[in-house]
Parts: structure tokens; C-alpha cells; sequence
């Protein structure tokens, strides 16, 4: 589709440039690598739904028709960790049930963004008792809270929204850059160059 | 209570354990207390018996009375699906020797209900093939139900988080302890 990348990263240092116009097959866009590579990713945060409790249900309403999700490109849910970018914890986490949301978020790829949907995920909700983490946060590191209980689909929405903004704000060149080399096997690979 | 009354099932309990049995009732529903000792005799009469047919066991519980000698009582609820009648029976336990014997030679869907009633009292039952915590996590030290335990837990939520992390790490290990504590050597039943 002609002029299809224009517009992205409405937020973000360098906003992309249309230089020349799109042809059949050629054309080009000047932009950052910071910029297309927000860009892509706050347009298509996959979320895993750790539907614990009644809060599903409204994480249902968020994805179907009505609120849709997949205006923001977040409609695909995965039930494995592995292809998600956005755990989106929605009900009431217990002890137990911890360790196996803190194993899903050990094992979902990075870049990798954390929603506690309502009162429960956010803070124990009302349940102050023996089996319930008052807050996933003491596990997982949250970046979005949605109070409510449940919250509605339009506030699940709004995190979503603020979600990307916050996603456009990030520095991935700069992260890969920082990252540590990964270490070398031992004996593997040894004397190569 | 009048003896015209009674109903035929209560009578026959009360008949079958002469001395032994007391029955009571609450807005015209029955419960028969019985020693644990007689507890099994008294569910396979309930069930096996052709006038009383009390096929489905609806659950196992406890509950808890701190104050009292002994402490917990097992209550088993039974009904008869063709005759639409009820009744429960009860047992006590004291808290040094929590055991009561297992309905599951009797009824297979006892398993889960004991293992709840294990979980959440710590009451043990003879002759349950698989006595482990369902519903908190194996290596749970207390047993949460019982009146002494405080509502709000005794670990705190760091000392649950160092807890949870270190589970998701190792998950190999995080299923805790196969089974409860091996009954002592006569409490098995037969």
C-alpha cells in the first residue's frame, strides 16, 4: 500500500519523513530506526490474557466487536508466552497461581510490557487474606494499573493507548546496543576468529 | 425430638450402634453422631441398605470447635437420589490424633473431598489412597481453616514473592511433598 509507513511515532524525537513518493515497487521513507521499530511494535502488542477471575470476562468484551481491540492492533491473543509481548493480568492472582504467572513472564521474549487489570492484579483487591498476592507487582514488574472491579473495556483500552505511548518513548537501538555480548560456550566456538 | 418423627434411616442408625449413636435435628434435618470407629459401618449401612439407599455422597468437611473436647468434627451429607432424602453424619476427632477412616472404599468422589478437608484442617483419613493438599500449595506449613490461623496468613507478601520466584525457577521442585505424613502402622484400614 503506497504512503503506508507515513504518520507513525507521533511522539518519538525523530518523526518519520516522507523523501521522494511511493512508486509501484519502489519509493522510500527517511525515518529513524527508533521510530519504525516503535512504530511496529506499539501497532501490534500481542497480549497474554492470564484470565484468573471475572476480569476476563471484560477482557473478553475488550477484544470482541463491540470496544474491539484489534483497532490497536492488539486483538491477537497468545496463549503462549512465547509469542506475546503483553501480559495482561486480569483477575485475582493467589500464591499458587504466582508461580506459574512468574514462570510465564520469565519466559515471554523481550521486549516485554506487564497490564494488572483491576482491583485484585492491582493491589489483593478485597481479598486481604491467606492465599492472595495483595499485587502481582511483588512478582512482576507492572507497567500499566487499571483500577475498577472489573474495570470497564474503555479502560482497558486507555491503558492500551497509554501503553504505546509509552512504547513510542523507548530506545530500542540504544537497549541493543547496551545489551551485554552473550557469553561463549565453553570450549565451543574457542579460537573461531 | 419425638420418636414418631425420627425418621426410618435415623432409627435404624440409632438401632444398628445400640448406645452409641445420637441423633439431632435442626429444622427437620438429621444428623447422627456417631464414634469414628463406626463412622465406615454406619455409611455402608446408609448406602447398601435397599430402604434407605443413600447413594450419593454429597461432601466430606470439618469443622473446627477450639473450646470443645475433641476438636473437629467430619461431617459426612448423604443423599438419596431415588427417595430425595438427606442426612448427615458426624464424627468427632481430637487435635492429637486428627484421624478419621476414608469413605473412599465406599464412594470414589470421596478423594477429593478428603483431600480438601485435609488441606484446609489437617485432619487425616485411614486408607485414603493419595492424602495431599489440593488446593494450597504442597509445602504449606498450616492448615488454614482452623480457628487459631490468622485471616490475613502468616507469611508476608516478601517472604511469598522470594517464595513464588524461587518456584518458577526450579519448577521441578515445586510440587513439595509427594503425600502427607505416612499414617502410624495400625491406622491404616484393612
Amino acid at each position: 500500500m503506497a504512503g503506508g509507513i507515513a504518520g507513525g511515532g507521533t511522539g518519538s524525537r525523530i518523526t518519520p519523513v516522507h523523501v521522494g513518493e511511493f512508486q509501484e515497487e519502489g519509493g522510500f521513507v527517511l525515518t529513524s530506526v527508533d521510530s519504525i521499530i516503535n512504530w511496529a511494535r506499539k501497532n501490534s502488542i500481542w497480549p497474554l490474557p492470564l484470565g484468573l477471575s471475572c476480569c476476563a470476562i471484560e477482557f473478553m468484551a475488550t477484544a470482541a466487536s463491540r470496544f474491539d481491540m484489534a483497532r490497536f492492533g492488539a486483538e491477537v491473543a497468545r496463549f503462549s508466552p512465547r509469542q506475546a509481548d503483553l501480559m495482561l493480568v486480569a483477575g485475582t492472582l493467589t500464591y499458587k497461581m504466582g508461580e506459574a504467572c512468574r514462570r510465564l513472564y520469565d519466559q515471554m521474549a523481550e521486549p516485554r510490557w506487564v497490564i494488572a487489570m483491576g482491583a485484585c492484579a492491582a493491589s489483593g483487591g478485597m481479598f486481604r487474606s491467606y492465599p492472595v498476592m495483595q499485587g502481582i507487582d511483588h512478582i512482576v514488574p507492572v507497567d500499566f494499573y487499571i483500577p475498577g472491579c472489573p474495570p470497564r473495556p474503555e479502560m482497558v483500552i486507555n491503558a492500551l493507548i497509554q501503553l504505546q505511548g509509552k512504547i513510542e518513548k523507548e530506545s530500542p537501538v540504544r537497549q541493543i546496543l547496551r545489551r551485554p555480548a552473550p557469553v561463549a560456550a565453553a570450549g565451543a566456538g574457542a579460537g573461531a576468529e | 425430638m419425638t420418636e414418631t418423627t425420627t425418621p426410618v434411616a435415623v432409627r435404624r442408625l440409632l438401632d444398628a450402634f445400640p448406645g452409641e449413636g445420637k441423633a439431632a435435628e435442626f429444622r427437620g434435618q438429621w444428623r447422627v453422631d456417631l464414634p469414628r470407629e463406626r463412622v465406615l459401618d454406619a455409611l455402608r449401612l446408609l448406602r447398601d441398605d435397599p430402604d434407605l439407599a443413600f447413594d450419593f455422597l454429597n461432601d466430606v468437611t470439618c469443622t473446627d470447635h477450639p473450646d470443645e473436647e475433641p476438636r473437629f468434627r467430619v461431617v459426612w451429607t448423604l443423599t438419596s437420589l431415588s427417595r430425595g432424602d438427606r442426612i448427615r453424619l458426624a464424627a468427632r476427632c481430637p487435635e492429637e490424633d486428627p484421624v478419621v477412616p476414608s469413605a473412599v472404599p465406599l464412594w470414589a468422589g470421596a478423594n477429593w473431598l478428603e483431600r480438601e478437608a485435609y488441606d484446609m484442617f489437617g485432619v487425616r483419613f485411614a486408607g485414603h489412597p493419595d492424602l495431599r493438599r489440593i488446593l494450597m500449595p504442597g509445602d504449606f506449613p498450616s492448615f488454614p481453616l482452623r480457628k487459631e490461623f490468622p485471616m490475613e496468613g502468616e507469611r508476608s507478601d516478601r517472604e511469598w514473592a522470594r517464595w513464588v520466584i524461587e518456584r518458577a525457577r526450579r519448577p521441578e521442585e515445586a510440587a513439595g511433598p509427594a503425600s502427607a505424613p505416612a499414617p502410624a502402622p495400625g491406622e491404616r484400614a484393612p
